[in-house]
C-alpha cells in the first residue's frame, strides 16, 4: 500500500486508487460531483481538484483532478490550500450560474449532493449578474420525474444510463452550456433500471416520481433496512415512511449483492403496500357470504375452536413469507400437514436447485461476484425479467475482456471513458439460449431460442463438449453442435466461468444440464446460478421436509373431506394450481383461514380472513437465491389490526398449545427454533443484529436526527403527543436518538453522516470507498460450495419437433407484471403490458393468425382470449405468454394448448 | 431534393450513399455524422422523421443520434430557408465591420440571426471563423465564399440570388 | 532546393490536382525513395532529426510524438494516420492555402508518415466549409489510387493504405485531437483524457497518430532533403519553413511561407505592408485566437517557439492577428471569449459555465454596465480556467490567453469602460467611417 501525503499528513492509501477514492476513504471530505465509485471517474465536473506538489521542495504545486490522479508512492497533495480550495469553491459557483434557487420545492432539497457540496466549499454569495439558462422538462413515465433546469451537467445520468445499464433512449443533447440530458421526445424510459437515476443524479433533475407525488423530505422519513421483495436476488433496501405509509425505497448498500442500484419493481414495487384494498381488520364470512370485521381476540378464539383438538388441521405456506412466519405455521400444525405453498412441480424444480446447489461442488456466486464473471452461459431465463438485477450484473461482466485489455496498457479500472475507448465492442463472452429474445441480447456473444426440451439438448451438448465422459448428444443438428463446441470453448478458457440457469423454463433438464455444465468445468473458480421465482423460495425449499405432504397430496386430502381447517400463509393458490382444481381445494376443506397482507382470490375464499403486516411493516429472514439469509425490520407499525404473521401464529400458538409456543416470546426466538429445528437453516439467526444488539448501549434510530413535527403529526387527532412505541423485536428504534456512526450493514436504515445529506454519504459507512459496510456485510450465506457429489445426469430429452395442432406454452416474464406484488403499486401498473401471447411467422402461419388478432386459447379446462403478437424469436412451434394471462400465473410445464382466431378477431 | 424533408423512409439515394460510408466503417452507427449530413444535403435539414428513420437504418436510438445532431452545429434540427447565409464573426471579421454588415443583412432581409426571411429564401446565421481572416469581412451563401466585403458588396451579391446550393458532403 | 518547400509548387496557374504536374516537380518521388529503400525506423529517424514540430498551435516535436506508437505489432489490427484540417481556430487561414493548392503535397506527406508508423488507414479531417479543398482531395486521392500511390501494395513494397477524406459537421472542438477522434467515430465531439494518448489507444481504441495540414506538408521535403537542410531552414533556433499570416488592419493581409524564426517587425511591415492609413498598431495575436496578446515593444521578436514562449505568448498556428488603436480591446476579448463559450463542448465545469460567465462580464463593461469588481472576476476567472489540467482540454486555457494578456497591457482601457460608465471607441468616427 503506497503512502500519500495530503497536507503533509502521510496516508496509506490502496494501490490502484485514484486519489479522490483515497482521500474519501480516509476520511477526508473531497467534494466530487462526476466521480461514482461503481461508473469510475471522467474528470468532467473538475470538483475534486488537489495541488499536486512535484516533491517537497515544490511550493507552487499545480490543480490536479483527485479522480483522475493515481495514487503514488510518496505524492505530495494539498486539498486545504487556498489554491485548491478557491478552485473548488469557483467550481460551484459555475455551476450555481444556472441553478435554479428552488430548493425548498425541490424533491432533492435535505439530501442533494449539490446543496452538500456548496455548503463544503462555503460558495454563499452569488455575483454572477446574467440570465439563467431555462429548459423544458419532459414527462419520462411513471417512476421518474425530470426538471432539467436543476442540471449541473455532470454527465452521471447518461453515463449510468447508456454506459452501466445500456439504456438507449436517454442521452446527452446540445452543446456548449445548452447541453440537455433527455429523450429524443417524451415518453416513458426504457430501461427496467432507469429508478437508479434518482439516487445517481448528485441534484434535483431525476427524481422519484412517486414520492414527489406524494412528498416528504428525507429527514422527515422513518426508515429500516429491508429486503426486496420483488424476486429471489434479495437487494437490500432502505424503506422511508412517512404517516403510515411507504414513502419510498432506495438502495441499501451491499457489496456483496446490490452494490449501489436496484431495478424498478424493487424500488417501485413495494408501494403496493399503500394499496387501500388491503386488508385491515380480521374479517369473518357471515351468511350472506361477506365478512364482519371482529376483534383480535374473537379472531383468536374462532381459530381456537377450528384448529382446536380433534380437528384435522392443514397448512400451506408461502415462498413470499418469512421464514418465521412460515416455521411457525408448520410448528402450529405439524409438518405432517403442512406445505410450502408451491404446486408440485414447482417445489421439485426448488428442491433440485436446492440438492444442486448444496452438492454440486461450485459456487454460487453473489451479484459481485457474477459482475466479475469473464464467460456465461445462460440457459433458459431472460434475466432482465426474472431476476433484474442480475442482468444488470451481467452487463458488467461482460467488461471483464475490456478490464483485461486495460491492464494490458496499465490503464487504470477507474479510467472509465479510457477503458471503454480501448475496448470498443469487445466483450467477454455471453451466450444466451433462452425461450425468446432477451433484453441482455445486445452485449451478448450469441442468442438462441429453443423450445425447453432443445435448451437441455444444448446444455447437455455443452456439457459433453467439456467432458467427454459424458454422453453425447445424438442426432443435435450440427449449427447447434458447432454452437456448443464454441460455449464449451469459451467457458473452458475463461477464469472465472459461470453458468446460469433457473426455474423459468419449468424444466428440471434444464437446470441439470446447467449443473452438469458447472460440473463439468475444471476451474475452481467456476460459478452456477439460479433465477428463482420468489423471495423467499428457495428459503422454503430448504425448510422442506421429506414428510411433508405436497401440494398435490394436500389437493387429495381436501377433496377427500379429510381437511376440517385449511390455514394458509400469504399464498395466492389461484397462481399455484389450475382453478378448478383450487376451487376444489378450497370448497372442499372445511374452514379456509387465510392470513394474508394484499387480498387476493384465495382471501376471497375464506371463512377468516387476517390482514398481516406487509414486509415493510414486519421483520423477517428471506433467503435469496445465492443462499443468503437476509433479515428485513418493519419501518413502521402495522396499522389497526395487521400484524406480522408470525405474531397471529405465535399468538394462536399460545393459545392452542402453550406449551410449544410460551418458550418463544419474541421474534429471536422463532429465528432461533426455526435454526435448531431444521438444519439447513442452523446460521439463519446470523442474517442480522438479534434485539439485544447494541451500539454503546444504544438502539439504531429510524428516524434521522432532523425528524420533524413527531409532536404535530397526528395533533388533527389528539393534541397529546403519544409515547413513541417500544420495538421489542429488533435493535431499532422508533424514535430520533440511538447510535450513530458504524453500524453493521444490517443495521443501516438510512445513510447519512455530518456534511452528508445525501445518499452519497454511504462511503462514511463503507471500510473504504467502494468496499464493504465497515459494520459488516448483511447477510450470510447458508450454502458454501461442498464437496461435489456424484451426481447422474437426467436422460437427454427428445428433440422438439413443432406440431400443427397445439403450441406448447411457454410462460415469458415480465418486470412489470408477472410477479404477486408489485403490479399492485400504481405507478408500476402502468407500465404492465395487456396479456399476450406471441408466436413466430411460422406458426402463426399455420394457425392463420396475424399480429393483433384475437385468439382464444385452450388447454385443460381453461379457455381464454389472447392478442396475438408475432415474434420471431419465439421457436416454432410454441407460444409465449404473458404471466397475466388471465388464470394463468402458473401454468404447469409442458402444457400445450390449442389455438384459434376468435370471432370477428383474424379476417381470415 | 430527391425525398420530401418530412418523408420518414430514406430515399434511395440517401441510402446508397449512406451504405457507400458504412462499407468502410467498423459500424453502421459510426457514420452517423456523415448520413446525417447525406440526409440534410437532399432535405435541406433533418426533421424529427428523418431523424427517426435514419437512427433505425443505423442501428442506434433516435435520442443517441439526436444527441450528435444537436451537438454539431452545421446540423439543421429546423428547417431553413433555400440558401443559408452565414456571416463570420469571428475576431478579425468582427474587427473588420461585422456588426454593421450584420445590421445590413438583416436590415435588408428583415431578419434577425437565426431566422429565415418569410419567403423562405434565405437564413441568416453567424458563422464561426472561415479561415480566410485575410480578406475579412467574409460570409458564406450556400457553398460560395464571399470575401472582402461590404454592403455594396453584399447588396450585389443578395440581388444576384446566385449561389451554389450545397449537397457535396 | 528551395528555401519555400511547402509552397514551391504554389502557383495559380497550375490546376492544384494536376497529378502529372506535380510528379513532374519532383512529386512523389519522396515516396518512392522511401518505399525503395528505408525502413520505418529510418524515416523516423530523419523526422527526429529534423527538429520538426507540430504546426497545428502546441509545438509538440513531431519525431518525437510518432516514437509512442507501439511498432511490435503484438496486438494485431489497424493503426490511423489522421489529418487535422479542421482549421477553425479564429484568425487561422493557413493550412486553406495548402488544401486548396496543393493537395498531393498533402497526401504525399500522409502516405509517408502512415508507413513510418505503420498505419494502415489515414483521414483527412477537414472543416465543411472547405468545400474546394474537400472536392480537390477526393480527385487527389481517386488519381493516386490509379497511380498505386494509395491501396494494396503501394508500388510494389508490401505497404498498403487506405485514405478517406471525412469532412466534419462543426464546431472547433473537434479540432483538439482526441475530440477530433471521438468525431470520427461518429460521436459527439467529446475530447478524451490523456493518458491514455491517442498513440497508443486512439481511433477505434488503436494507435493513432494526428497531425496538422502543414506539419504533414513538410515530410516529403525533410525525407527527400534530409533532415540538417530542414534545420538549415529555420534562421532562429527551430527547424523548417512556415506559413505566417498578419490579419486585422494591416495594408496587405495574407499567408506567406517564411524561415521560422523570422521577425514579428518584418511580417507586419514588409510582408503585411505596415499598418492602414490612420491606424496604429496596439497590440496583436501571434498566433491566432488563443494566444496571449503582445504589444509594440515585442516587434523585434523572432517567430520561433520559445522566444514567443518567453515573452508570455505562444507561436500557436502563426497567424497574427492585429489589434489596431481604433478597436475595442475590450470588445475584442468579448469576442473571442464569446466564441469559445459557444464552441465549448460542454463537458467539463470551468469551461461549459465559466466562459459564458467571464462573457457576460466582459458585455457588462464593454457596455458601460462594468462595477469595479468585474476587474478581480476576471482575474479571478483567467486563474481558475487557465491553466492546463484545471479543465479536461486545452480549449479553455487557450480561451483564456487572449483575456489574461489583455488585463495586463489594455487595463487602462478596461479602467475607462468602467469609470466612463461607456466604451471609449464607440462612435469614434473612425470605425464609422471604415470601407
Ligand atoms: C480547442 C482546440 C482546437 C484545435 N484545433 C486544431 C485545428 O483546427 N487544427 C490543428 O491542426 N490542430 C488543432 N488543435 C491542436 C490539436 O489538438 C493537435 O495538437 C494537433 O492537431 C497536432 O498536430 P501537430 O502535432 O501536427 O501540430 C487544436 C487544439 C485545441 C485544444
Ligand atoms: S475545456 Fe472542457 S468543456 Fe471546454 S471544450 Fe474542453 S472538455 Fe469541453
Ligand atoms: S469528481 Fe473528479 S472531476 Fe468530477
Amino acid at each position: 500500500m503506497p503512502t500519500i501525503y495530503i497536507d503533509d499528513q502521510p496516508y496509506e492509501v490502496p494501490e490502484g486508487d485514484n486519489v479522490l477514492q483515497a482521500c474519501l476513504s480516509a476520511g477526508l471530505d473531497l467534494p466530487y460531483f462526476c466521480w461514482h465509485p461503481a461508473m469510475g471517474s471522467v474528470g468532467a465536473c473538475r470538483q475534486c481538484a488537489l495541488v499536486q506538489f512535484r516533491d517537497e521542495q515544490d511550493t507552487q504545486g499545480r490543480i490536479v483532478m483527485g479522480c483522475m490522479t493515481p495514487v503514488a508512492e510518496g505524492a505530495r497533495f494539498s486539498m486545504q490550500g487556498p489554491d485548491a480550495s478557491e478552485f473548488r469553491s469557483k467550481i460551484i459557483q459555475s455551476l450555481m450560474l444556472n441553478h435554479p434557487h428552488d430548493c425548498p420545492v425541490c424533491a432533492e432539497g435535505g439530501e442533494c449532493h449539490l446543496q452538500d457540496m456548496t455548503v463544503m466549499v462555503g460558495h454563499r454569495k452569488r455575483s454572477y449578474r446574467g440570465r439563467k439558462n431555462t429548459h423544458r422538462n419532459q414527462y419520462l413515465g411513471p417512476l421518474v420525474h425530470h426538471e432539467m433546469n436543476r442540471c449541473i451537467a455532470c454527465y452521471r445520468c447518461t453515463r449510468y444510463y447508456n454506459d452501466y445499464a445500456g439504456g438507449t433512449d436517454l442521452a446527452a443533447q446540445g452543446a456548449h452550456d445548452h447541453v440537455y440530458f433527455g429523450r429524443q421526445q417524451d415518453g416513458v424510459l426504457e430501461s427496467e433500471f432507469a429508478g437508479n437515476l434518482v439516487e445517481v443524479c448528485p441534484t434535483g433533475v431525476f427524481t422519484d416520481k412517486p414520492l414527489v407525488n406524494d412528498y416528504t423530505r428525507k429527514w422527515d422519513l422513518q426508515s429500516a433496512p429491508s429486503v426486496c421483495v420483488g424476486c429471489a436476488l434479495g437487494c437490500n433496501t432502505s424503506v422511508g415512511e412517512r404517516y403510515g405509509k411507504l414513502k419510498r425505497i432506495h438502495n441499501r448498500y451491499n457489496t456483496e449483492v446490490n452494490n449501489y442500484f436496484l431495478c424498478d419493481r424493487g424500488r417501485y414495487g413495494g408501494n403496493f403496500v399503500n394499496d387501500e384494498s388491503r386488508p385491515l381488520f380480521a374479517g369473518l364470512r357471515n351468511q350472506q357470504q361477506r365478512y364482519d370485521a371482529i376483534e383480535q381476540q374473537q379472531a383468536l378464539d374462532t381459530l381456537a375452536e377450528w384448529c382446536g383438538t380433534g380437528r384435522r388441521v392443514a397448512a400451506i405456506g408461502s415462498p413470499r413469507a418469512s421464514l418465521e412466519s412460515n416455521y411457525l405455521l408448520r410448528r402450529l400444525v405439524g409438518v405432517e400437514n403442512f406445505n410450502s405453498g408451491m404446486a408440485d412441480h414447482e417445489a421439485a424444480l426448488l428442491s433440485q436447485v436446492h440438492g444442486l446447489l448444496a452438492s454440486n461442488g461450485v459456487v454460487t456466486p453473489s451479484l459481485q461476484q457474477v459482475e466479475h464473471a469473464d464467460a456465461v452461459f445462460i440457459l433458459g431465463e431472460d434475466v432482465t425479467n426474472t431476476a433484474p438485477r442480475l442482468a444488470l450484473a451481467l452487463r458488467q461482466s461482460v467488461r471483464s475482456k475490456a478490464f483485461e485489455l486495460a491492464a494490458e496498457l496499465k490503464i487504470p479500472v477507474w479510467q472509465d471513458e479510457a477503458v471503454r475507448v480501448l475496448a470498443q465492442q469487445q466483450r467477454s463472452p455471453l451466450h444466451i439460449v433462452a425461450m425468446s429474445d432477451t433484453r441482455l441480447d445486445d452485449v451478448a456473444a450469441s442468442t438462441a431460442a429453443h423450445s425447453p426440451d432443445d435448451i437441455a439438448r444444448l446444455g447437455y451438448a455443452v456439457a459433453a463438449a467439456l467432458d467427454n465422459s459424458l454422453p453425447a448428444i445424438e442426432d443435435l443438428a450440427s449449427d447447434l453442435q458447432s454452437r456448443a463446441q464454441q460455449i464449451a470453448d469459451d467457458l473452458r478458457s475463461a477464469s472465472r466461468p459461470l453458468v446460469i440457469s433457473g426455474t423459468a423454463s419449468q424444466s428440471a433438464a434444464v437446470i441439470d444440464a446447467a449443473a452438469a455444465i458447472a460440473r463439468a468445468l475444471s476451474q475452481t473458480d467456476k460459478m452456477l446460478s439460479f433465477c428463482l421465482p420468489e423471495a423467499n423460495s428457495l428459503g422454503v425449499a430448504m425448510l422442506a421436509d421429506a414428510q411433508q405432504p405436497s401440494f398435490s397430496e394436500l389437493t387429495r386430502r381436501s377433496n377427500n373431506g379429510e381437511i376440517d381447517t385449511l390455514l394458509v400463509l400469504e399464498n395466492d393458490l389461484y397462481r399455484r394450481a389450475p382453478q378448478s382444481s383450487v376451487e376444489a381445494l378450497l370448497k372442499n376443506a372445511g374452514k379456509v383461514v387465510v392470513l394474508d397482507c394484499v387480498d387476493t382470490a384465495t382471501m376471497s375464499c375464506s371463512a377468516l380472513a387476517l390482514p398481516t403486516a406487509s414486509f415493510a411493516e414486519a421483520e423477517g429472514t428471506l433467503v435469496s437465491s445465492e443462499a443468503r439469509a437476509q433479515r428485513y425490520y418493519p419501518a413502521f407499525l402495522p396499522a389497526e389490526q395487521r400484524q406480522p404473521a408470525w405474531q397471529w401464529l405465535k399468538q394462536m400458538g399460545q393459545q392452542l398449545q402453550p406449551a410449544r409456543f410460551d418458550p418463544l416470546p419474541h421474534f429471536d426466538d422463532i429465528t432461533a427454533a426455526c435454526a435448531a429445528d431444521c438444519p439447513a437453516l442452523s446460521r439463519i439467526a446470523e442474517a442480522g443484529p438479534n434485539a439485544g444488539f447494541r451500539i454503546r448501549g444504544l438502539k439504531v434510530p429510524r428516524q434521522p436526527h432532523r425528524y420533524s413535527g413527531r409532536t404535530a403529526m397526528l395533533s388533527n387527532h389528539n393534541v397529546h403527543e403519544p409515547k413513541q412505541p417500544v420495538d421489542e423485536d429488533t435493535p431499532l428504534a422508533f424514535t430520533m436518538e440511538g447510535a450513530s456512526g458504524a453500524r453493521p450493514g444490517a443495521l443501516l436504515p438510512f445513510v447519512w453522516a455530518p456534511g452528508w445529506n445525501s445518499n452519497q454519504s454511504v462511503h462514511k459507512f463503507q471500510s473504504r470507498v467502494g468496499g464493504p459496510v465497515s459494520g459488516g456485510t448483511a447477510g450470510v450465506r447458508l450454502i458454501e460450495p461442498q464437496q461435489e457429489v456424484s451426481h447422474s445426469v437426467l436422460p437427454p430429452q427428445p428433440v422438439f419437433t413443432a406440431s400443427d395442432a397445439v403450441l406448447w406454452l411457454l410462460p415469458l416474464h415480465r418486470i412489470f407484471g408477472s410477479d404477486e406484488l408489485s403490479a399492485r403499486a400504481p405507478a408500476v401498473a402502468e407500465l404492465v403490458s395487456q396479456p399476450f401471447i406471441q408466436l413466430n411467422t411460422t406458426s402463426a402461419h399455420r394457425l392463420n393468425l396475424n399480429e393483433g388478432d384475437y385468439a382464444i386459447l385452450s388447454w385443460a379446462d381453461t379457455r381464454c382470449e389472447v392478442q396475438v403478437q408475432i415474434n420471431d424469436a419465439i421457436p416454432d412451434g410454441c407460444a409465449g405468454y404473458g404471466m397475466d394471462l388471465p388464470g394463468a400465473a402458473w401454468l404447469p410445464p409442458d402444457t400445450h394448448a390449442s389455438i384459434t382466431a376468435a370471432d370477428g378477431g383474424s379476417d381470415v | 431534393m430527391s425525398a420530401d424533408s418530412t418523408s420518414t423512409y430514406l430515399s434511395a439515394a440517401e441510402c446508397t450513399e449512406i451504405d457507400h460510408e458504412i462499407s468502410h466503417a467498423p459500424t453502421p452507427a459510426a457514420v452517423a455524422i456523415d448520413a446525417l449530413k447525406i440526409v440534410q444535403a437532399h432535405r435541406g435539414w433533418v426533421s424529427d422523421d428523418s431523424l427517426t428513420a435514419l437512427a433505425e437504418y443505423l442501428g442506434m436510438s433516435a435520442a443517441e443520434l439526436d444527441g450528435i445532431a444537436t451537438f454539431y452545429s452545421l446540423i439543421y434540427r429546423k428547417p431553413v430557408g433555400e440558401q443559408v447565409i452565414s456571416l463570420c464573426d469571428s475576431v478579425t471579421c468582427w474587427i473588420k465591420g461585422y456588426d454593421r454588415l450584420q445590421a445590413h443583412i438583416s436590415g435588408r432581409l428583415g431578419v434577425g440571426l437565426g431566422e429565415t426571411t418569410a419567403d423562405n429564401k434565405y437564413t441568416f446565421l453567424p458563422a464561426p471563423c472561415l479561415g480566410a481572416c485575410d480578406r475579412a469581412p467574409v460570409m458564406m451563401l450556400g457553398d460560395d465564399l464571399h470575401q472582402d466585403l461590404d454592403e455594396k458588396k453584399l447588396d450585389q451579391i443578395l440581388q444576384s440570388g446566385s449561389f451554389n446550393k450545397g449537397g457535396e458532403v | 532546393m528551395s528555401d519555400r518547400p511547402l509552397t514551391i509548387n504554389i502557383n495559380a496557374a497550375r490546376d492544384a490536382t494536376d497529378i502529372n504536374g506535380y510528379e513532374a516537380t519532383g512529386g512523389y518521388q519522396a515516396l518512392r525513395k522511401v518505399l525503395a529503400q528505408m525502413s520505418p525506423a529510418d524515416c523516423l529517424t530523419a523526422v527526429k532529426d529534423s527538429g520538426l514540430r507540430g504546426r497545428g498551435g502546441a509545438g509538440f516535436p513531431t519525431g518525437m510524438k510518432w516514437s509512442f506508437v507501439p511498432m511490435d505489432n503484438v496486438s494485431p489490427g489497424h493503426k490511423y494516420l489522421i489529418c487535422n484540417a479542421d482549421e477553425m481556430e479564429p484568425g487561422t487561414f493557413k493550412d486553406r492555402l495548402l488544401l486548396e493548392c496543393d493537395p498531393h503535397q498533402l497526401i504525399e506527406g500522409m502516405i509517408i508518415s502512415a508507413y513510418t508508423i505503420q498505419a494502415d488507414v489515414a483521414y483527412i479531417f477537414i472543416r465543411h466549409e472547405y468545400h474546394l479543398a474537400i472536392k480537390l482531395l477526393k480527385q487527389a486521392i481517386a488519381d493516386c489510387h490509379a497511380r498505386g500511390y494509395l491501396g494494396d501494395n503501394i508500388q510494389g513494397s508490401g505497404f498498403n493504405l487506405q485514405m478517406y477524406v471525412h469532412s466534419s459537421a462543426g464546431r472547433y472542438i473537434c479540432g483538439e485531437e482526441t475530440a477530433l477522434i471521438s468525431s470520427l467515430e461518429g460521436k459527439r465531439a467529446n475530447p478524451r483524457a490523456k493518458p491514455p494518448f491517442p498513440q497508443v489507444s486512439g481511433l477505434w481504441g488503436r494507435p493513432t497518430i494526428v497531425n496538422n495540414v502543414e506539419t504533414l506538408c513538410n515530410i516529403p521535403h525533410i525525407l527527400k532533403h534530409g533532415g540538417e537542410w530542414f534545420q538549415n531552414l529555420g534562421i532562429g533556433a527551430d527547424a523548417g519553413t512556415k506559413l505566417f499570416g498578419v490579419s486585422g488592419r494591416v495594408k496587405n493581409p495574407g499567408c506567406w511561407e517564411l524561415p521560422m524564426g523570422t521577425p514579428i517587425r518584418e511580417l507586419i511591415e514588409e510582408h503585411a505592408g505596415g499598418m492602414q492609413d490612420g491606424y496604429q498598431l496596439k497590440g496583436f495575436l501571434p498566433g491566432g485566437a488563443s494566444t496571449d496578446f503582445l504589444v509594440p515593444e515585442h516587434l523585434d521578436l523572432a517567430m520561433d517557439y520559445d522566444v514567443i514562449g518567453k515573452a508570455g505568448s505562444r507561436l500557436g498556428t502563426g497567424t497574427m492577428i492585429i489589434l489596431d488603436d481604433q478597436t475595442c480591446p475590450v470588445g475584442m476579448v468579448k469576442n473571442l471569449i464569446d466564441f469559445f463559450a459557444q464552441e465549448s463542448c460542454g463537458f467539463c465545469t470551468p469551461c461549459r459555465d465559466g466562459l459564458p460567465w467571464s462573457g457576460q462580464v466582459l458585455g457588462d463593461i464593454d457596455s458601460g454596465n462594468g462595477i469595479p469588481a468585474d476587474l478581480k472576476t476576471l482575474q479571478q476567472q483567467v486563474k481558475f480556467i487557465g491553466a492546463i489540467g484545471n479543465t479536461h482540454c486545452a480549449l479553455a486555457p487557450g480561451a483564456m490567453e487572449p483575456l489574461q494578456s489583455a488585463l495586463k497591457y489594455f487595463a487602462d482601457d478596461f479602467q475607462q469602460h468602467i469609470d466612463g460608465k461607456a466604451c471609449p471607441y464607440c462612435d469614434t468616427p473612425a470605425v464609422a467611417m471604415e470601407a
